[in-house]
């Protein structure tokens, strides 16, 4: 037994390349990006205060990671796999369960700190607290950055259900219908 | 109401989609060279707690 807390990094590698994956949205980039955050954690391990949550630490030395190399990139990561230009074309199913492709061209479209906030919140299970923390910004900018990218979702994804679908404007159903046959094949 | 009833269900439905996503994320095989780098990083250490042993 040893009580390195380094030892423990390697029971959050799963969740920190699904992390990386959901910032990146490219593999070979977001494979890079745990590989410096593996190197920074295991040298920086003095600044993680044992009994604190490991994989919140983790997760932030690799967000600040993504948003250092996006500040020395320029504004905006490449779009690789194209995804951001790729448009939606389904209707979800009667479930409400999403084309899985149909879901991850509209989650890409998020910016990433509502795509990060979401992510956090809404699938890793963070508090908003927690996420703040990790952000290093206030509680309410978190409740905001995660209503929106929700609601950004719902409109990206046609999701106007049952009695909503009245209220549709003919905008909306516009962009539902209209001219998406292009970019795709 | 019936539009906050809605959004309820529209937030149920992203975070559903979201967890469904994020599962298959967490699924997928780490690569070796993440346990590579680890034991690498572990051995360079346990080199230098040798070296300075008093």
């Amino acid at each position: 037994m040893s009580d390195d807390p380094r030892d423990e990094i390697v029971e959050h590698l799963p969740a920190l390349r699904a992390f990386a994956l959901s910032l990146t949205r490219n593999g070979a980039l977001a494979d890079d990006m745990v590989q410096d955050s593996l190197v920074k954690a295991w040298t920086k391990i003095d600044s993680y205060q044992p009994g604190t949550n490991m994989r919140a630490w983790l997760f932030t030395i690799l967000r600040n990671t993504y948003y250092s190399n996006r500040r020395k990139a320029g504004r905006e990561v490449a779009d690789v796999d194209g995804i951001h230009t790729a448009s939606l074309s389904e209707k979800p199913a009667h479930d409400g369960r999403l084309q899985m492709n149909d879901f991850h061209i509209a989650f890409a479209k998020l910016n990433d700190e509502q795509r990060e906030a979401l992510i956090l919140v809404g699938a890793s299970g963070f508090s908003y607290e927690e996420a703040a923390e990790m952000c290093g910004v206030a509680i309410g900018t978190i409740k905001s950055r995660t209503n929106r990218a929700r609601a950004r979702l719902a409109e990206l994804m046609h999701l106007d259900m049952d009695d909503a679908l009245e209220m549709t404007d003919g905008a909306t159903l516009a962009v539902i219908s209209g001219n998406r046959t292009a970019s795709v094949g | 109401m019936a539009q906050d009833r809605n959004k309820a269900r529209q937030s149920q439905v992203i975070d559903d989609n979201l967890k469904r996503v994020y599962q298959d994320m967490l699924e997928q095989k780490v690569p070796d060279r993440f346990l590579d780098l680890l034991s690498q990083l572990k051995g360079q250490q346990d080199d230098e707690n040798h070296g300075d042993s008093k």
